[in-house]
């Protein structure tokens, strides 16, 4: 594995902000990722650890932060990572609808692209999609690996509200809104599944370094998984990923 | 239990907040400004994390419906036990039937109403903190019931306390960013030197500033935000991220709030002042 140099910054009084070179790469993400679970075992639980592209933002409520001795720990602790990765990653397989009803904007999209909205919908299901962030809102995966011909820029007026479980593109970004929201990105098809629901032991099970890809549904398939979700049944087939 | 005859403007449940979910892209929420919420936990000697209303602008009209303690910290707002005034900062006896009021907004944005014990709604993620679609209500609204746990004989060891009211205070101390760099150096000299006003767009998630600095085209990847970062938009716009704010974001994050500087902004409301002064670390 390839060994990265990273800078180290201070965040206000409660955070420290550790940064890899500013680049989107699967290289990176899995040194962050071991980092992650290096300083998880060294750091009090009381400590977030929150990863996002390039970067691992460590954040504590409860201590008074010595910047320079951490910084120090840290650097230290980077040097000895161990070189094979150890770091669980899972693939997950969310259903997705593309019928018009849902992919309120799948007609613009396929005439600015110059594709047919079928192979739209086959390119779109057929990549797996790296999670290189979660945020935004509750539940909000920043995707990565969207093939270049799917690339188009956002909506010239955002709308006041895109429903919940809209699947959407955006510049070199897709994603799925975990819940009702303002949003600018084009629409194609919706989840029918709840993404996260804060009633459920585990909220939101996947991580920063799992893997997305989308399913293809019928609208009869949609309104079943709409209810097998709602009472909670349905769970999006889960692989574990091997390198 | 409290009855709410009338919810107020925005009244919210708040701890300290709900910790330890950063990395699923929850907010951390809690009281805005958490030493009002500290000070009213520790004059009922409530745990320090213990729940409490959130009262913003105006106040609600509460009748209690059993015997308890109460303490009002935070924002004047001029409230009443049954029609008599009462003073905040203060240990007050309430009995089963008497009903809470307040009045005009003296002074602050942001008052706080803690009971002996705290209030017991239910908790979702760790935390009794609202925060829409965590919890399933964004706030509080007429006719809701708000549990807690009746206190007969209390009494207080420190029955009442001063505070220098900080929420005239308009110096907001902070420190560099992770992206400070990306302020020019004319954005620079005003953000050091001149007032900054609060917009009207001002919330739990986040204070805009009226005033625009130069734009900044850097362009980084998202990246951690956590209470009290300040970003700087494409169109030269600042936002002040509160306890609400997104636990990511894409813009140059050029400035970091000291804690106690968030406890002073939460106590601003549009059309406010305020100075930026920059501490080293």
């Amino acid at each position: 594995m390839k060994s990265y140099p990273i800078t180290i910054k201070p965040f206000g009084q409660q955070a420290i902000l550790i940064e890899w070179p500013n680049e989107v790469d699967e290289g990176i993400l899995s040194t962050i990722l071991h980092f992650k679970s290096v300083l998880a075992s060294k750091l009090p639980t009381s400590w977030e650890l929150v990863p996002a592209y390039n970067s691992l933002t460590i954040v504590t409520r409860t201590e008074t932060l010595d910047f320079s001795k951490l910084k120090e720990e840290l650097l230290a602790w980077y040097q000895a990572l161990d070189k094979a990765p150890k770091v669980d990653r899972y693939l997950y397989k969310f259903p997705v609808c593309y019928d018009l009803e849902f992919g309120i904007d799948l007609k613009e999209v396929s005439d600015e692209l110059g594709m047919s909205t079928q192979e739209i919908i086959e390119s779109h299901s057929s990549h797996q999609y790296t999670v290189y962030g979660i945020g935004f809102l509750p539940g909000f995966m920043y995707l990565g690996g969207l093939p270049k011909t799917l690339e188009l820029p956002r909506r010239s007026t955002p709308r006041l509200k895109v429903v919940k479980g809209s699947v959407g593109l955006a510049a070199k970004q897709t994603g799925i809104y975990p819940q009702d929201s303002p949003g600018g990105w084009n629409i194609i098809g919706n989840c029918p599944i709840p993404i996260f629901n804060s009633q459920a032991p585990d909220p939101f099970m996947v991580k920063v370094g799992d893997k997305i890809q989308f399913v293809p549904i019928s609208k009869d398939a949609y309104k079943l998984h709409k209810i097998e979700g709602e009472v909670g049944i349905f769970s999006p087939e889960k692989t574990l990923i091997h390198d | 239990m409290i009855k709410v005859l009338k919810s107020g403007f925005f009244t919210t449940i708040q701890d300290s907040g709900r910790f330890g979910f950063r990395d699923k892209g929850v907010p951390i929420s809690g009281a805005m400004d958490s030493r009002a919420l500290e000070k009213a936990n520790f004059l009922l000697e409530n745990e320090s994390d213990a729940a409490v209303l959130e009262i913003t602008m105006t106040g609600p009209t509460l009748i209690f419906e059993e015997h308890t303690y109460i303490c009002l910290t935070g924002a004047e707002l001029s409230a009443t036990l049954n029609n008599e005034p009462i003073a905040t900062y203060k240990v007050h006896e309430v009995h089963k039937g008497d009903i809470l009021s307040y009045g005009r907004l003296a002074y602050g944005f942001r008052g706080y109403l803690a009971v002996k014990g705290g209030f017991k709604s239910d908790v979702v993620m760790d935390s009794r903190s609202h925060f829409y679609p965590i919890t399933a209500q964004r706030c509080i609204q007429d006719y809701h019931e708000i549990p807690f746990d009746t206190t007969k004989d209390f009494n207080p060891k420190i029955p009442e306390i001063k505070i220098d009211t900080y929420a005239d205070q308009r110096e907001i101390l902070v420190y560099k960013g992770p992206e400070f760099r990306c302020l020019e150096d004319s954005s620079l000299k005003r953000l050091f030197t001149e007032e900054f006003t609060i917009a009207k767009e001002n919330n739990r998630m986040g204070y805009q500033i009226t005033e625009s600095l130069e734009a900044c085209k850097f362009a980084m990847l998202t990246s951690a935000t956590v209470p009290g970062t300040v970003q700087l938009t494409p169109s030269g716009k600042l936002i002040i991220l509160m306890k609400d704010g997104q636990t990511t974001g894409g813009y140059p994050r050029v400035l970091q709030l000291a804690t106690e500087a968030i406890d002073i902004l939460a106590q601003k409301k549009s059309g406010d002042t305020l100075k930026f002064k920059l501490l080293s670390q």
